[in-house]
C-alpha cells in the first residue's frame, strides 16, 4: 500500500500500464515536457519517449481523430482532454466516429481508446473549466463511460479503461485530484469497473453519487447520523454502463433515493436513474425519487459556483424533502 | 470563374497530364510512367467495369433497391489511376464514392451496395482489403488516416495511407487538422482530393479563393494538381507521392481536378444548380474515352477486345444486380450485435426484452 493523491494514482496507472503493453500511448496537448496542466501525466515522456507520449498540436478533434488512427493500427491511445469545456471540439469524432465505428464494422475493428477529461468545478477557474457533460456521453451507445471519485479506484479503473477494448470515457474530478489515500498498486485483484459499489452503508435513504459528490455525499451521511439518520451512499463508478442491480438492491431495502450531481438536474444523468429506479422499485419506495445538480443555466462565474455546486446542506435538504413525504 | 459554364473546363497550366483527351500521349519530366500494353489494357478493364457497376448501382436505386447511391460518374481515372497506385501494405481511407478504389483493393461491389440498401453500415473487413469503411461525416476519415500513419512510423513499417476527400471537405475543420497532423509528425500519407467541382448544390468557389492543391503550402508540405481524368496521370503522382511518403518525405496532397458527371447522390437535382454547356464541356474528357482512343491509335487493342470488355461489364453488371437482390435482410436481433466488444450489461438486458416481445407475436 502507498500513499497517493489522486493525480498521482491515475499517473501511476498509465505507467504501469505502458510498461505492460509497448501499444499504450499517451497523447495531449502539454502531456509531455509539462506533464499535463494538472501534472498527471508527469514524467512520463521522460521515461518513455516522445514517440509513446505525443504532445499534439491545439485542436481536440485532432487528437481524438487520429487516436482513432493509431487505434486501427493496432495502438491503445489514452487521449487528454485538457478540460471538461473543450471536449465540444471532440464531440464530433466521438459521436460519430469513436463510437460507432466497431459497429459499423460488424465487430471486425475494435477502437481502445480512452478519453481522460478532467470535470467539474470547485477550483475557481474560469468558463469552459468546471462543466460536467457526462450526460451527452452516456447518451451515446458504443462509449463506455466511468467516473472515478477517490485514488484507489483511479488508479484501478484507469487501468481498466485501457486494457478495455471498447472505447472509454473517463471522467477525473479535478477538484479531487489531490486527495490522498491509500492505493495497492501491487494488487490486480480489482473489482469489476462496470460495478457500484456501497461506500458507506445505511437504512433511511439511498444517496446515489459519482465523481465529485462522493465526498460530499459521505459528509452529508455523516452528518445526518447525528440527527439520526442513517444514509447509504453508492458510488456509481460506471455511468455506462449504470449497475441497475446494486441501485436497486439499496433503494428496495432503504426506500428513498436521492441521486446527486454537478451537471444541471434537467434531462441530466439524475434523470435517468429517477426512471430506473421508479420502474424497478415502485412498491419499495416510500417517496419519489429526488435529484439534487445544478440549476439550467451554464455554470456560473467561479465566485458563484458554490451557490451552483451541491454541498452537504443541499444534499441534506433534499433528505429532508424525502422525509416529508 | 464565371457563372457561364465554362468554371472549371480550363486545364489551368500547373496541371500534370500524360494523356490527353485525345488519346495522345505526353511526357512529363517529374512524372516517367512506363505501361506495358498489357498493364493499359488492365486500366481500360478496371475502368469500363467500375462504371459498369456504378450504372447498375444507379438503375438498381431507381427500381427502389437501393436508399441511396453516390455515383463514381466521370471520376473513375482518379480512382483506378490512385487506387492502382497503391502497394498491398498501403492503407486506404475512403469517403462514400470511391467505388473504383475498393475495386481496386478487391472488395467486391456487392458489399457496397449493402450499405446503400440498408443491409448494414460496412458489410467488408478493412483488415482483409487495407480498405477502410465507408465514412459519411465529411472530413471524418482524414485524420483516421493520418493516426494510422502515425502507427506506421512507430511500426517502422514501409507504408503509407492514402485518404480520399472532396473540395467540400477542404473546408473541414477536421481536414485542415489533419494536415496540421501530417506535416508537424512528418507523417507518411497521402492527401488524394477529388475536386469534382461540387459539393451537392455548392460550387468551388464557396470552398475556396485559391487552387486546392496551394493550400498544402501554408501546411509544409508539396501539393500538385493532377488531371483527375487521365488515370496515366493519377496513377503517375499517386506513385510518387506514395512512394516518397513511404521513405519518410511526408505527407503530399494530389488534387485530382475532375468531375462529378452525375448527381452528389440519387437524391440530388443537379439541373437545379449547373447549366448543361459545362456538362457538355466535360465530356469531352471522358476519362475512359482517352484510353480508348490511346489503345486504338497506337494498335494495342483492337475491336474484339473492347468487345470483350463490354461483355464482361455487362455479366458483371448482371452478377451485381442479381446478388444485391439477394441480400438478406437482417435479423432483427442484428441490432444489439457489435455495439461493444465487451460484455454490456444494458445492451445484454435489453437485447433479452426485444426478444421476449418478439416472441410474443409467434404461436
Amino acid at each position: 500500500m502507498t500513499t497517493l493523491t489522486m493525480a498521482k494514482a491515475l499517473n501511476e496507472g498509465m505507467r504501469k500500464a505502458m510498461e505492460e503493453d509497448p501499444k499504450v500511448l499517451i497523447m495531449g496537448e502539454d502531456v509531455g515536457k509539462l506533464g499535463g496542466v494538472f501534472r498527471v501525466t508527469d514524467g512520463l515522456q521522460k521515461d518513455f519517449g516522445e514517440q509513446r507520449v505525443i504532445d499534439t498540436p491545439l485542436a481536440e478533434s485532432g487528437i481524438i481523430g487520429t487516436a482513432i488512427g493509431l487505434a486501427l493500427r493496432g495502438y491503445r491511445p489514452v487521449c487528454e482532454i485538457q478540460f471538461d469545456g473543450f471536449v465540444f471540439p471532440a464531440a464530433d469524432q466521438i459521436i460519430t466516429q469513436l463510437a460507432k465505428m466497431p459497429l459499423r464494422s460488424l465487430g471486425k475493428l475494435k477502437l481502445p481508446v480512452v478519453v481522460r477529461i478532467p470535470c467539474g468545478g470547485g477550483i475557481g477557474a474560469v468558463e469552459h473549466h468546471s462543466e460536467s457533460p457526462e450526460t451527452y456521453f452516456t447518451h451515446t451507445a458504443g462509449l463506455r463511460v466511468m467516473t472515478c471519485s477517490n485514488p484507489a479506484d483511479a488508479y484501478t479503473m484507469l487501468r481498466q479503461a485501457i486494457r478495455c477494448d471498447d472505447p472509454v470515457i473517463f471522467f477525473e474530478p479535478k477538484r479531487r485530484y489531490w486527495d490522498k489515500a491509500e492505493v495497492d498498486v501491487e494488487s490486480a485483484d480489482w473489482p469489476p469497473f462496470d460495478q457500484a459499489r456501497v461506500v458507506r452503508p445505511g437504512t433511511d435513504v439511498t444517496l446515489l453519487a459519482y465523481g465529485p459528490m462522493v465526498k460530499t455525499c459521505l459528509e452529508a451521511a455523516k452528518a445526518a447520523e447525528e440527527d439520526g439518520r442513517s444514509l447509504e451512499v453508492v458510488d456509481l463508478r460506471s455511468l455506462n454502463p449504470l449497475d441497475v442491480p446494486r441501485i436497486v438492491e439499496s433503494v428496495r431495502r432503504t426506500g428513498r433515493c436521492v441521486v446527486v450531481h454537478e451537471a444541471p438536474v434537467f434531462t441530466g444523468f439524475g434523470a435517468e436513474i429517477a426512471a430506473r429506479v421508479t420502474e424497478e422499485c415502485f412498491y419499495h419506495l416510500e417517496s419519489p425519487v429526488l435529484r439534487v445538480g445544478g440549476p439550467s443555466t451554464p455554470y456560473p462565474p467561479s465566485r458563484l459556483e458554490d451557490h451552483y455546486l451541491p454541498d452537504l446542506d443541499r444534499v441534506l435538504h433534499a433528505v429532508d424533502r424525502a422525509f416529508a413525504f | 470563374m464565371t457563372a457561364d459554364g465554362s468554371r472549371g473546363t480550363e486545364a489551368p497550366p500547373e496541371l500534370v497530364q500524360l494523356l490527353t483527351p485525345e488519346g495522345e500521349r505526353i511526357e512529363h519530366p517529374d512524372y516517367p510512367l512506363d505501361l506495358s500494353p498489357e498493364e493499359v489494357r488492365a486500366l481500360y478493364r478496371d475502368l469500363v467495369l467500375v462504371r459498369r457497376v456504378d450504372m447498375e448501382a444507379v438503375a438498381l436505386q431507381r427500381q427502389g433497391e437501393l436508399g441511396l447511391w453516390a455515383s463514381l460518374l466521370g471520376q473513375e481515372a482518379a480512382q483506378i489511376g490512385s487506387g492502382r497506385a497503391m502497394a498491398d501494405t498501403d492503407m486506404a481511407f475512403p469517403t462514400y464514392r470511391e467505388h473504383g478504389v475498393a475495386w481496386c483493393r478487391g472488395v467486391d461491389p456487392v458489399n457496397l451496395l449493402g450499405l446503400f440498401r440498408g443491409v448494414n453500415h460496412g458489410g467488408w473487413d478493412p483488415a482483409e482489403h487495407n480498405f477502410h469503411l465507408y465514412t459519411i461525416v465529411i472530413g471524418s476519415q482524414t485524420l483516421h488516416a493520418v493516426g494510422y500513419a502515425m502507427g506506421i512510423q512507430r511500426d517502422g513499417a514501409e507504408a503509407a495511407t492514402l485518404v480520399y476527400f472532396g473540395d467540400g471537405a477542404t473546408s473541414q475543420g477536421d481536414v485542415n487538422e489533419s494536415f496540421i497532423w501530417a506535416s508537424v509528425f512528418n507523417a507518411p500519407v497521402v492527401f488524394f482530393c477529388q475536386n469534382n467541382q461540387w459539393a451537392i448544390s455548392e460550387p468551388l468557389e464557396k470552398q475556396t479563393r485559391i487552387p486546392l492543391y496551394r493550400r498544402a503550402s501554408g501546411f509544409g508540405f508539396p501539393g500538385v494538381r493532377v488531371d483527375g481524368n487521365d488515370v496515366f496521370a493519377c496513377l503517375a503522382v499517386t506513385r510518387k507521392a506514395l512512394a516518397d511518403a513511404r521513405s519518410g518525405g511526408g505527407p503530399v496532397l494530389i488534387e485530382a481536378f475532375t468531375y462529378r458527371m452525375g448527381a452528389h447522390t440519387t437524391s440530388d437535382d443537379p439541373t437545379r444548380y449547373r447549366v448543361a454547356a459545362e456538362l457538355e464541356a466535360w465530356k469531352l474528357k471522358d476519362p475512359i474515352e482517352r484510353v480508348r482512343a490511346y489503345l486504338f491509335k497506337n494498335q494495342l487493342a483492337d475491336q474484339e477486345f473492347f468487345d470483350a470488355i463490354d461483355a464482361e461489364a455487362d455479366e458483371l453488371g448482371r452478377d451485381v444486380r442479381k446478388r444485391c437482390l439477394a441480400l438478406p435482410d437482417p435479423e432483427p436481433m442484428a441490432i444489439f450485435e457489435h455495439v461493444y466488444a465487451e460484455r454490456h450489461p444494458l445492451i445484454d438486458a435489453e437485447r433479452a426484452e426485444f426478444a421476449a416481445y418478439l416472441e410474443g407475436f409467434e404461436g
